[in-house]
């Protein structure tokens, strides 16, 4: 036998690696994407090296995600890839201190020094090469072409780096609101970097040098520099080496050796040829047609579906546009005085929808020349605003509404409408002519639509080609019906199990489907959706989902054969409202410009990003603003009330005492934002001086990300951790965050808080090192007694400040005066409540309550939602400013926890009164709000109410939250 | 105490003589031997042992997707049993475990009964089971004796799941241990179905089961050791948690699993933790306590007769676990498992159990404290552990869960030979 030849081979999620190496020396490496062939691909590679094998005995190991199960079925030794990591690098660069490694979905990172320390993505972190290629798509650009642009960066936005696809709702309105392609680049690698950062380092000091392995490391130099400059890396700390993409596969061939099993070119053949005969299948379902007839009869009542159209060059008269400037694709209608189609036109948007419009445009006047008079036109789409000012389009209108406006006129006894687009689902329910429910998909399991096509492509296929091989698959894959993430994983697992494009195809759509379904709608049978459903959206042309839909519900749906132009022909009929349109001329489109430039809004201490757009004549739209001021609008001289603005002044401007005993701090996050004036009362009686971290900010949050163990807790929680710091920037000598199992009680089956803000403080003390400098004190409390309360405050008092002296009666006088400023804080909250709604009611404004928990008024985590709602002519109360005028409803769930027990109550409130909408903030990874989202629900629906739940997180981007709350006032205007 | 009336199908007296009562199913060995105890008390009990793909589907259908995956199973699992007709759904009624605790997971029993709503089975009783008095079903009454049984019965079971973990890696003929476990739970079952007195005979048979299991013959070699905390349902239960004992067994490993004897006492205890740190519950105080010390003699008398016997390792002591967890984590965290998980964890690698896989359900709000949270104060203090965290969910594939799992064990075991 050759002790010294041995055959490493990775197989990670889209790349297969082969290393033969010969003592130190590498005989030869190939690297090759497998197009989820994963079987074949090892076999053809295996066979191109075979005149490097002959005669010759190796040993060989397999390594990586989908290698897996190939290994067992060959028998050959299968090695775990970070394991091989660490085997590489010991033998190739003992020097490095530290690997970070980035494959096609894992990430890991490695510590050497100090006893080796190997992490890994957990499941929800998604990928990192595979995200970048998706962000590429996205971009409209290659891979190479991306990596070239983000060179050329001259800013970074915050992109939320937590999952590929809450980064994706960052980024597609960063496109459409006209921002540099070369800066979104740079601020995608920004997010991977973060992420890296945030989900593995976890404030682990970085031991030089570091060493950056995996395909996306080798190939982005943008992501290499965005890396060095973060970490602060010099060139010689930072080890970017030939062989990184290799590095797993010459693991392998460490490992091989070790294993002692051998190989000839005739045994490895043969292991190979096993595996590709044991096709281990574990879920697949039923095909989408039984056979041929089928197909036929779908495809022949399908195409009953159509649309009159009229060759324009046959028409004179007057028409109307309809612009649809959706999250990924833009189309245009238009449309003659008997509504026939003259023209009409769908594209991907390749993130530069103003071009393609004014290319449209362009186009259509020619065409119209003077036959044809544009007599109105309406754009509705996340790039409403962007297009209207570029193109001076007339009106803009809701994307529900202009759907559903299409949908009736496509079919007026509709009463079902679902639309899947590139980025959304939404669904609605129409009753009595009107649009009576509104869903929704949350950020989490949005990206459906556009996630086929990212998938096609990078398994070398167009959308249409994938989707029909998809209609002939025997049997698809059973993918589950989760986010997006997690479907990569499921594909990655039937791609180890020799799944072909086929079955991933029609297995996708299948997904895409029961998410659309049961996550979405969460409907239990097609009779709970109606009688007659419409389904529109781009997502529908293609037939795989159209069949999945169809079968999931078990019934038939009218699909319009214009399914991803409803938008557009919408808006269009909509339009015919006008008669006389300021759209933008001919001759102004031949000299129109457009130009974006980045900028800083100075409205208020938020300093939010900005993007201003300027066209020719003068007309500006500026993006990235959370409120109206940094719109450039001025505000009018009427305010309307917003309760979250009051609170935000109660709490933020609690002024601190003389200091005669030190300096507390209290972290302004979670359960503190509404106790504040209790502990500060407290401690500024005992003669404390108390200081208040202040509101967050993406800052905020970033500084303490390092330090967070659990990246799925929900956004407020982890905010915490850049309080603290904040806090420990400012020297105070103790930081204050009690443990509190209960909270206020305030009536219901008991008053608990949810574990996370009860014992968010036992987390920061194991986790965050610096506190250890200061005295940390996180007591158990009861805040229900002020017997209690005095009792515990003085043991832990005198056990945490042993070198002051506290007396009984001090501490029980404080505690009283806590007390007292904690009850007058909350009933000017819920004096100021009645105030907001009597205002209302006397000047005729619809009110709404933003039901949430105390810690949504922070500006950070509910982004200005509030201001939003304001400025969209509501008069905004909170949950805890109204709950004290309804009494509490039947509810079917045990109602323990002081917070929700109060937005049972809120929306009953909501339920008697004709005047007022309640709003759900939720913000994500609230376990506790899956159960009362469905409870408010109910409580709204018995009363004929909308439910509006709006999911919240890192994401800045206020686009989609906008058109769901104009959605919902177009609905109640409609009604 | 419930704010208004009744909100939920009661079950009755005159239920109890002719319903059938189905409990899901956690932890086979324990669970087969609780069901005996009550079916000794006179109600029909059925454990359902089903382990297919539909109950996710179902459960997915019928439960708010973002809910914890425990709650999706085990709703699933109701839903498919009741729908299989397999049972006259008019004469059949469900029991559930409930903590009443500050998790979530106290509310799996409303989510149920939303979910047999939803799938037109409203008119299904459904049981809590509970130490705190949530609800109350006139049929279904628990005496002192039965919950003394019901303690016997989950000692019995950690033992012979012990024991089994002990056994399997070395066993000489497969499945020798699992077909052991199973038969002395049928006997076990037998017996106190038969012999009333049993549970004053405790001693006996314990000696009796160590006995049997020591008859096993085994080979003498010594694999690596990983022990399995977590979120209690997935912690146990091979649905939950995709099968994990046998994953770990497959891979070469012996499990080392914590009984569910100690999540019991625990949840009693934060019950007097509640007067001690919030002077609340005064008056149920001393019933309660002492309460705490007959559980504390009973799991003190399984671990003398193991000592004694000395040829397989005993449990660790309640108070000795808990002890150790006040080296990361304060008495007073008492959602979900509490303390007692990084306590477990603590004890494991006290006891030279080194590698540990933390099972939790994707999300769950307790574990990012105590599981996940604890981890880095953990891992500084006692550098040698090798600590795993592994979610479970409806989407998260078995790949991902089996690649951490698989770099855990190459680091558990340098040069990778846990494989082989």
């Amino acid at each position: 036998m050759d002790p010294t030849l041995s055959l490493g081979i990775d197989i990670g999620s889209t790349t297969a690696k082969l290393v033969l190496a010969e003592g130190d020396k590498t005989l030869c490496q190939t690297y090759e994407r497998h197009f989820s062939q994963v079987r074949q691909k090892l076999y053809t590679m295996v066979r191109d090296i075979r005149p490097l094998i002959r005669g010759r005995t190796f040993s060989a190991a397999i390594s990586g995600s989908a290698g897996m199960g190939l290994a067992e079925d060959a028998g050959i030794p299968f090695v775990q890839e970070v394991y091989a990591t660490s085997e590489a690098v010991r033998a190739l660069e003992p020097s490095a201190g530290t690997v970070i490694e980035l494959g096609g979905e894992d990430a890991k990172v490695i510590f050497f020094r100090g006893g080796v320390d190997e992490r890994m993505n957990g499941s929800c972190a998604g990928g990192t090469g595979a995200f970048i290629d998706q962000m590429a798509t996205l971009l409209d650009v290659s891979a190479e072409e991306m990596d070239r642009l983000s060179l050329e960066a001259e800013r970074l936005y915050p992109i939320a780096s937590r999952c590929g696809v809450f980064a994706k709702s960052d980024v597609q309105p960063l496109l459409n609101q006209g921002a540099r392609k070369a800066d979104v680049a740079a601020s995608i690698y920004q997010a991977v970097v973060n992420q890296t950062i945030a989900g593995l380092i976890q404030g682990r000091a970085i031991e030089k040098k570091v060493l950056f392995l995996g395909g996306p490391l080798y190939y982005c130099h943008g992501l290499r520099r965005r890396f060095s400059e973060t970490l602060r890396l010099s060139d010689d700390e930072a080890d970017f080496p030939e062989y990184g993409r290799f590095a797993v596969a010459i693991g392998a061939s460490i490992y091989a050796r070790k294993s002692g099993k051998v190989f000839t070119e005739d045994t490895l053949e043969a292991a190979l040829r096993n595996a590709l005969a044991a096709r281990p299948i574990s879920s697949r379902l039923p095909p989408l047609f039984a056979d041929e007839s089928e197909y036929r009869a779908f495809a022949e009542r399908h195409a009953r579906a159509s649309v009159p159209a009229r060759d324009p060059q046959t028409y004179s008269g007057p028409a109307w546009l309809g612009i649809d400037c959706g999250s990924t694709t833009t189309k245009l209608v238009l449309l003659s005085a008997d509504r026939e189609v003259l023209y009409s036109h769908y594209s991907s948007n390749q993130a530069n929808p103003v071009g393609i419009i004014r290319e449209q445009l362009v186009k259509l006047r020619a065409l119209c020349g003077d036959r044809i008079a544009i007599a109105g036109s309406a754009v509705t789409g996340y790039g409403e605003d962007l297009v209207k000012s570029a193109f001076s389009v007339d009106i803009g209108v809701v994307e529900t509404i202009a759907h559903y406006t299409a949908a009736r006129h496509f079919r007026p006894d509709v009463d079902f409408i679902i639309d899947i687009g590139g980025q959304d689902i939404k669904c609605f329910r129409i009753r009595g002519g009107a649009i009576d429910s509104i869903t929704l998909n949350e950020a989490c399991s949005s990206g459906c639509g556009s996630f086929i096509e990212t998938f096609a492509r990078s398994m070398g296929h167009t959308a249409a080609e994938f989707a029909r091989l998809g209609l002939k698959s025997a049997m698809p894959v059973n993918l589950g019906s989760r986010c997006t993430v997690f479907m990569n994983s499921s594909v990655k697992q039937s791609q180890k199990e020799g799944a072909t494009v086929a079955d991933i195809s029609a297995g996708l759509s299948i997904s895409v489907v029961k998410n659309a379904i049961y996550k979405v709608i969460r409907a239990n049978s097609p009779q709970e959706l109606g009688r007659n459903i419409v389904v529109q959206g781009g997502t529908f042309l293609n037939d795989a989902v159209l069949r999945a839909f169809e079968k999931e519900l078990g019934g038939e749906v009218v699909r319009p054969a214009i399914a991803g132009l409803m938008g557009a022909y919408g808006a269009a009929l909509y339009a015919m409202r006008l008669s006389k349109s300021s759209l933008i001329s001919a001759e102004a489109l031949a000299s129109f410009e457009h130009i974006s430039k980045p900028a800083v809004c100075q409205g208020c201490s938020n300093h939010c990003r900005l993007t201003v757009n300027t066209f020719s004549g003068g007309r500006r739209f500026i993006s990235g603003n959370q409120c109206e001021k940094g719109a450039g609008i001025r505000l009018s001289g009427e305010r309307l009330p917003n309760l979250y603005e009051f609170k935000r002044e109660k709490i933020y401007n609690l002024r601190a005492g003389e200091n005669r005993r030190g300096r507390i701090g209290l972290p302004m996050a979670l359960g503190m934002l509404e106790l504040a004036p209790l502990w500060h009362g407290i401690f500024t009686a005992l003669g404390f001086e108390v200081t208040l971290s202040g509101p967050s900010t993406r800052r905020v949050y970033e500084k303490g990300q390092f330090s967070i163990p659990s990246d799925t807790a929900c956004y407020p929680a982890k905010i915490m951790h850049g309080h603290i710091e904040t806090l420990l920037d400012e020297g105070v000598d103790a930081v204050f965050y009690p443990c509190l199992t209960y909270n206020l009680d305030e009536g219901g089956d008991n008053h608990y808080n949810c574990p996370v803000v009860a014992y968010y403080s036992q987390l920061l003390r194991g986790n965050m090192d610096r506190l250890r400098n200061v005295k940390f004190l996180c007591p158990f409390l009861n805040v229900n007694s002020s017997r209690e309360l005095s009792r515990e405050f003085l043991a832990f008092l005198r056990k945490s400040f042993p070198e002051q002296r506290f007396t009984g009666g001090e501490v029980k006088a404080a505690v009283a005066a806590g007390l007292k400023a904690q009850a007058d804080c909350m009933a000017s909250i819920h004096a100021e409540g009645e105030k907001a709604l009597a205002f209302a009611r006397a000047h005729g404004k619809r009110v709404m309550i933003l039901a949430g928990r105390p810690y949504h008024i922070d500006p950070e985590i509910s982004h200005g939602i509030d201001k939003l709602a304001v400025s969209l002519g509501f008069v905004v109360v909170s949950e805890d400013s109204v709950f004290p005028l309804a009494d509490l409803p039947r509810v079917r769930v045990l109602n323990q926890w002081t917070y929700h027990s109060r937005l049972y109550r809120a929306a009953q409130y909501a339920s008697e009164h004709e005047d007022t909408q309640l709003v759900q903030l939720v913000s994500f990874g609230c376990g506790v709000d899956a159960i009362t989202t469905d409870e408010v629900r109910s409580i709204l629906e018995a009363h004929g109410k909308y439910y509006t739940q709006i999911k919240i997180d890192e994401i800045t981007n206020l686009g989609a939250v906008r058109i769901r709350l104009r959605s919902l006032l177009g609905a109640l205007e409609e009604k | 105490m419930p704010s208004e009336k009744r909100r939920y199908v009661a079950f009755t007296r005159e239920m109890k003589k002719d319903y059938t009562i189905l409990a899901p199913n956690m932890l086979t060995l324990h669970f087969r031997l609780l069901m005996q105890v009550l079916r000794n008390h006179g109600y029909h009990m059925e454990l359902l042992e089903t382990d297919d793909p539909s109950i996710i589907e179902t459960g997915l259908k019928y439960v708010h997707n973002d809910t914890c995956y425990p709650a999706i199973l085990v709703i699933g699992q109701f839903i498919s049993a009741i729908q299989s007709g397999k049972y006259d759904p008019h004469r059949v009624a469900l029991i559930y475990f409930q903590t009443g605790g500050g998790c979530r997971a106290s509310n799996y029993i409303s989510l149920l009964r939303k979910a047999l709503e939803k799938a037109g089975y409203g008119y299904v009783p459904v049981i809590s089971m509970n130490l705190t008095g949530l609800e109350r079903h006139p049929g279904f009454r628990l005496s002192v004796r039965t919950m003394i049984e019901l303690i016997h019965a989950v000692l019995f079971g950690d033992l012979l799941m012990s024991l089994r973990n002990q056994c399997k890696p070395y066993e000489i003929t497969p499945g020798a241990s699992d077909a052991l476990a199973d038969r002395i739970t049928r006997e076990l079952a037998d017996k106190m179905k038969h012999d009333p007195a049993y549970f004053a005979q405790t001693r006996a048979i314990y000696r009796h089961i160590l006995d049997q299991f020591a008859a096993v013959p085994r080979s003498g070699e010594r694999k690596v050791r990983v022990g399995i905390v977590g979120e209690i349902y997935v912690k146990f239960s091979p649905l939950g948690n995709n099968h994990l004992e046998q994953l770990l067994v497959d891979e070469g490993a012996e499990v080392v699993t914590p009984g569910l004897f100690d999540f019991l006492t625990f949840t009693l205890f934060t019950k007097l933790t509640d007067t001690k740190l919030y002077g609340m519950g005064r008056l149920r105080y001393p019933l309660l306590r002492a309460a705490c010390r007959v559980m504390l003699s009973k799991q003190k008398e399984l671990i003398d007769v193991m000592k004694k016997d000395g040829r397989f390792r005993a449990p660790t002591p309640f108070e000795r676990i808990a002890a150790l967890g006040r080296e990361v984590v304060d008495e007073g965290v008492k959602m979900g498992e509490g303390w007692l998980l990084p306590a477990e964890m603590l004890e494991l690698n006290d006891s030279g159990v080194h590698n540990v896989v933390c099972a939790q359900p994707f999300g769950c709000l307790p574990n990012h404290i105590v599981g996940k949270g604890m981890m880095k104060p953990i891992k500084e203090k006692h550098p040698e552990i090798n600590l795993v965290a592994i979610d479970y969910d409806s989407g998260a594939t078995r790949v991902n869960q089996e690649n951490r799992i698989r770099l855990m064990l190459s680091n558990a075991s340098p040069g990778g030979a846990v494989t082989d």
